[in-house]
């Protein structure tokens, strides 16, 4: 459905997007994600067409988007970010013009307004002023004008951006519906949102991508095993260091400062933790002991997208 | 190019300027505006005569501020907000958005021209003027106006910020009038070459609307506001689609 070959695009001297590759197909929902301004929306802007890519090119639906422009915006319905939208109309005006300028066939338009009305539950602000409307209301109608002439691709930039929990609920339910028979692509910097909806994660950072799986499949590449977070009070000395270092148990041991001028530890586990237990943890809090720190904070759990996340995008 | 497009983006354009108060605020101060120039400063009365002379007059130097206000917001404000993304991304080719944003706006000020009629009805009712002069000065009048909105909407195509957008475009208005300004004309025109001045007073708009508000629709005149608005318009285009990396 939508394959993205090599784009590449810059702002004066800042290289936003550098060769990006990726395809997706039917069913599948992606989730790029990435710090802010990493380029996931000037990629977006450039599969929808609004941008040009500097060099690259991108194929919907089997056709090149640079020579079809208009007939591949067709086979696309896209929420930009932010979800602009023409404030001063009312929510069935503006439903109205885009299914107009979508080619809906006078006919059928007033049903699928219906349709979209109900897909996004707007039953209530139809006749109200865009620019009354609150947010959640808001990116909705922005939702509605991208489905209501039933897509195939769906690009979707931060769909759940400033949206209380309630509404992002309802946001990635909605998502989840529409995923079964469409291509989604969707932005976000919001890591539950990736684990909740999508079936593949596309890490980019700094315009390039990182990593590209399914959530699962990457926290697996974070380390297959369980992590403890183990935060001090105090500075370790340098024989904690290498004492902690001679520990067997732990494949990898990342060292952080903590904001108060402590020092924290992030260990891994080679074998995620099935029963609970840390291997490892006992001997590290006897070390701690050992050298009369203060422990501040302790986490066990196992490696989170989140740590791949701040792995891969630092 | 599809006309059903241009139509809905028309009729979307033409509504928002009543569903803001910019209808209202525009077509108060542009009847004030007309009715003060053409009274007060033209004369309407003291020069005893059925036309609408003093009335057309001063339309250049009204446009020069009121449709600036107008076309400032065109590009600006989709591109302040954002609703340009979403405009843009609609299967549209920029060219029908450009007609069709280009075309309400006309329309409006058509629409706020037409709101004058009462003038038309007052010389008809005080004497007995000549109608084909009139009609030939509101051609002219909506020619003249839809040259300043060509020339407004693509400088504000250059800018999101209104205030940047406008202050530009009534410069190059300026421009635009002054090339063809009397007191400028005698004067600074008479060091130039001979070619060079006529040249240059051919570009302006005075030239070309005072001749045609006289009732001499010459179709040089017209076909000077149609290229100059043609122009503008294509300058749009090249802007947008350059920003866009085309």
């Amino acid at each position: 459905m939508l394959e993205a070959k090599s784009l590449t695009k810059s702002f004066s001297d800042i290289r936003a997007v550098d060769k990006v590759s990726f395809s997706a197909k039917k069913g599948e929902v992606v989730g790029f994600l990435g710090p802010n301004g990493a380029g996931k929306s000037t990629t977006m802007k450039m599969i929808t067409g609004f941008l040009a890519p500097d060099s690259g090119e991108t194929f919907v639906g089997g056709l090149k988007v640079s020579k079809n422009s208009v007939e591949t915006r067709k086979l696309i319905g896209y929420l930009p970010e932010n979800a602009p939208l023409y404030s001063e109309m009312l929510v069935r005006d503006f439903l109205q013009f885009v299914a107009e300028i979508r080619g809906l066939a006078s006919s059928s338009l007033g049903k699928e307004i219906e349709r979209v009305v109900e897909e996004v539950s707007l039953e209530k602000v139809l006749d109200r002023r865009i620019d009354k409307l609150s947010k959640g209301f808001k990116r909705r109608v922005g939702l509605a004008q991208a489905i209501i002439h039933q897509p195939e691709l769906l690009i979707l930039d931060e769909p759940t951006d400033g949206l209380d929990p309630n509404q992002k609920h309802e946001v990635r339910k909605l998502i989840n519906r529409l995923a079964q028979t469409k291509c989604i692509v969707l932005s976000t910097h919001i890591l539950e949102e990736v684990e909740e909806v999508c079936s593949r994660a596309i890490i980019v950072s700094e315009g390039k991508i990182v990593a590209d799986d399914s959530p699962a499949g990457l926290c697996q590449k974070a380390g297959p095993g369980g992590l403890i977070d183990i935060s001090f009070k105090e500075e370790v000395k340098e024989e904690f260091r290498e004492r902690i270092a001679a520990f067997s148990e732990f494949r990898e041991i990342h060292e952080f400062q903590e904001e108060g001028g402590g020092s924290g530890f992030r260990l891994f586990l080679p074998e995620p933790s099935s029963n609970g237990d840390f291997e490892g943890l006992e001997s590290l809090l006897a070390l701690t002991k050992e050298f009369d720190l203060t422990v501040v904070n302790m986490r066990c759990g196992s490696s989170r997208l989140e740590d791949v996340f701040r792995e891969l995008t630092k | 190019m599809n006309f059903g497009i241009i139509k809905s983006i028309v009729k979307r354009e033409f509504r928002a300027y009543f569903s803001t108060p910019i209808a209202l605020v525009f077509l108060v101060v542009f009847l004030v505006l007309s009715g003060f120039f053409t009274f007060k400063m033209g004369g309407f009365f003291e020069r005893g005569q059925a036309d609408l002379r003093a009335f057309f007059a001063w339309h250049p130097w009204l446009y020069l501020f009121i449709v600036p206000a107008l076309s400032m917001r065109l590009w600006a404000e989709e591109k302040r907000t954002g609703t340009i993304e979403l405009l843009l991304t609609l299967p549209i080719r920029l060219s029908e958005a450009l007609l069709g944003k280009f075309l309400a706006a006309w329309a409006f000020i058509g629409f706020s021209l037409f709101m004058t009629f009462p003038i038309v009805l007052t010389v008809g009712y005080l004497g007995e003027p000549d109608y084909g002069v009139i009609w030939a000065g509101y051609l002219g009048s909506l020619l003249m106006a839809g040259s300043f909105l060509a020339v407004g909407m693509a400088i504000s195509s250059m800018t999101k910020n209104q205030i940047i957008s406008f202050v530009v475009s009534v410069s190059v208005c300026l421009f635009l009038i002054l090339l063809g300004f009397e007191p400028l004309v005698s004067s600074f025109y008479q060091v130039l070459p001979d070619w060079f001045s006529r040249h240059l007073l051919n570009l302006s708009i005075p030239y070309h609307f005072e001749s045609i508000q006289r009732g001499v629709v010459d179709a040089a005149d017209v076909i000077y506001f149609l290229s100059l608005i043609a122009v503008s318009l294509m300058i749009n285009g090249v802007v947008l689609e350059n920003e866009r990396g085309n």
